[in-house]
């Protein structure tokens, strides 16, 4: 009797060449685009009802919108130029992710990090640009990476909440730019807006030739696709799923778990850090409080919108790159304030968070499993 | 004494101040935190209730004129955001931390947008009660300058003490914080507990923002919390859960909170920013004393997430 049945339903957990094979195979990864996709769709609808209450047309917003996103060259480029902190920032969530931890301090390892690579920077002055660069970046990284396995080790070693102590820890990094910016570190020819010192035209990365998008977006992407490949293509990314899966199995067969989430924190920190060292050495020029523009914040919703996949952050962060591009032109053609972005972002983040409980419930999509 | 200067003395008088004056926003957060993690649910979204609070107290003040009107929409407000919260966690497999985190950019987002144009009015603030008449001494009187809310919120502490041990209320709340299998088996909705656990807390959230607002530091403008939400759901943590703890705890908070301008009055100015941090900087000193790997912590509702 129980082979009765234990036969057919292996026959058809082998074969699955059968009618739905397309939607065996594929129904999963159209579910991770569906339903995001969906989730999208209804908070623009109801970010327009939002507006409409204001008196405003929705379609002129979505219009406008498109057009300050990618409507134009120009406003691609500006789109692209802020997607590269948020891809950096992303993979600040979304690699402590995959260990089930959730991390949102990204904010304060991008102005750790923007602190270490300035500093290292004018340590460095008599030294060749590209030199000064390097160092730059090994700084941004190790001080952001730093940062974020701080909160890491605090999980780990001392059973402090990581999602509560890295919060914390973007109010004392701004805390500690605010004081060295205004104290130790700054120049004294900063006088409306207390700065440190330019860390040199020389010395700043350029943009990629033919466009006014600086280099970090290659960094991001680059950065990006290592964690995917470390993530699901290493014997370190697998055991970092095994632990993020099931803590007790992992421990059982061995994985040194605080190995993984210090190394996970670290490369999540670096990563925001390395953003911090973009932003620096391709925007600002210096560090300032201007730094602490949110980047971090939306790279969280960034994260949580390419449901943690590396891959699906870079695409999800050129979209929000593109919401908060079009910001400007919203501000001036439809007399909205500075803040609708941030309001439109909420209202994709709620939605984002409330679609989760669709997967698995598509009528279509069931032949998967 | 006779003009008033009382040298480095002002500091701790001016710690002593603002251990009463700032710790009213802590207080109440964490009041409310307190019912809903009772409740087995955490929401970290209380930061955005509390600029959302904020501005809607100041909002309705100017247009009013009546300031406890405001403290009622501040608090209408953070139980509107409270339901959302619960609604969107009601939700098959939705996790509660996140929503906390999405509740708080949209908070503070929305409260950005709708506040943009109660930057420059002045609204009507809440009158304080004059407790320091006896003195001779300005600082000590301005000390002793004490809001009506902050007395609502010492005496709500040990209410909510009482409460949470004795009434139905407060049972039904512990229980479908520590088995919500055994809140069903009694014939109780989970779902419902919690909503209206996070709907008080949202309401407790808002008039903390509303003290922000209409007393001190009494203006609306965007940087007007930073943090101090997210610091009040901390201090719930190593409150152990209790109501009594959560008033201590953010008495401690406020005096730390006031170190940075009691420093900058007299004349301490290098390092203002990182007194300024010390709230932050204490709320983790604490936890990683309090908290231990090996066990969970002591009086931790058994369904919270957080610690598990």
């Amino acid at each position: 009797m129980t082979t009765d049945v234990a036969e057919p339903v292996e026959a058809v957990a082998i074969a699955p060449a059968a009618d739905p094979g397309f939607l065996q195979r594929y129904g999963g990864t159209i579910e991770y685009i569906l339903i995001p996709g969906a989730a999208l769709v209804g908070a623009l609808g109801v970010f327009g009802i939002f507006v409409a209450m204001f008196g405003k047309n929705p379609l002129d917003l979505y219009f406008y919108m498109y057009q300050g996103a990618f409507g134009t060259w120009f406003s691609w480029q500006n789109t692209l130029t802020r997607a590269a902190p948020l891809i950096l920032t992303a993979l600040c969530t979304a690699l402590p992710a995959q260990l089930g931890m959730v991390i949102i301090g990204g904010e304060g390892a991008l102005l750790i990090g923007a602190l270490s690579a300035t500093s290292a920077a004018l340590m460095l002055q008599w030294a060749s640009p590209l030199a000064v660069q390097l160092a730059m970046a090994c700084a941004g990284m190790a001080g952001g990476g730093l940062w974020i396995m701080l909160s890491g080790g605090l999980r780990q070693y001392r059973g402090v909440n990581e999602t509560i102590s890295s919060l914390l820890l973007v109010y004392i990094a701004l805390a500690i730019l605010n004081h060295l910016v205004e104290g130790p570190m700054r120049d004294p020819a900063s006088l409306n807006k207390p700065s440190t010192r330019e860390i040199g035209a020389a010395n700043m990365i350029g943009s990629i030739p033919g466009t006014d998008i600086h280099w970090g977006l290659v960094f991001g992407i680059i950065a990006a696709i290592a964690s995917y490949i470390l993530i699901y293509h290493t014997v370190f990314g697998f055991a970092a799923r095994v632990a993020g899966g099931n803590i007790r199995a992992a421990k059982i067969v061995g994985l040194g778990v605080g190995k993984l989430i210090l190394t996970i924190c670290f490369l999540a920190g670096a990563s925001a850090g390395l953003a911090g060292m973009v932003e620096v050495a391709a925007v600002q020029g210096r560090t300032n409080a201007n730094l602490a523009a949110g980047y971090g914040f939306t790279g969280i919703l960034v994260a949580f919108l390419a449901r943690q996949n590396p891959l699906a952050v870079i695409p999800v962060a050129i979209l929000l790159g593109g919401i908060s591009a079009s910001g400007g032109l919203l501000q001036r053609r439809l007399d909205l304030p500075d803040a609708s972005v941030l309001v439109l972002q909420g209202i994709i983040f709620l939605f984002v968070l409330a679609s989760d409980a669709l997967y698995g419930r598509i009528g279509f999509l069931k032949g998967k499993s | 004494m006779a003009d008033g200067s009382i040298g480095l003395w002002t500091v701790p008088l001016a710690v002593f101040g603002g251990a009463i004056r700032v710790s009213t926003p802590f207080l109440f957060v964490s009041l409310g935190e307190c019912i809903t993690e009772r409740s087995g649910r955490i929401n970290l979204g209380l930061e955005g209730t509390l600029v959302m609070g904020a501005m809607s107290a100041y909002g309705i003040s100017y247009l009013t004129g009546s300031p406890w009107l405001g403290v009622l929409a501040a608090g209408v407000t953070g139980a509107l955001l409270g339901a959302l919260h619960a609604g969107i966690c009601s939700l098959p497999r939705v996790n509660d931390v996140a929503v906390g985190i999405a509740l708080m950019l949209f908070g503070t987002g929305l409260a950005f947008f709708l506040g943009k144009p109660l930057i420059e009015p002045t609204a009507a603030r809440l009158p304080a009660i004059d407790f320091g008449w006896w003195s001779d001494i300005p600082q000590l009187r301005a000390a002793l300058q004490i809001n009506v809310l902050f007395l609502i919120g010492v005496v709500l502490a040990p209410i909510l003490y009482w409460a949470f041990r004795t009434t139905r209320w407060g049972l039904l709340i512990r229980t479908a914080g520590e088995s919500s299998d055994a809140a069903r088996a009694m014939g109780h909705s989970v779902l419902l507990i919690r909503l209206r656990a996070t709907m008080v807390g949202g309401f407790l959230a808002g008039i903390g923002g509303s003290f922000l607002s209409l007393f001190y530091p009494g203006s609306w403008n965007e940087g007007l919390s930073s943090g101090q939400g997210i610091t009040a759901v901390a201090l719930v943590i190593f409150a152990r859960w209790d109501p009594m703890l959560c008033l201590w705890a953010s008495l401690a908070f406020g005096g730390a909170a006031a170190l940075g301008p009691a420093l900058q009055s007299v004349g301490v100015t290098s390092g203002y920013h990182l007194f300024n941090a010390a709230p932050y900087i204490l709320t983790l000193a604490i936890m990683i004393i309090t908290c231990s790997p090996k066990r969970t912590l002591t009086g931790a509702p058994a369904e919270l997430s957080i610690t598990r």
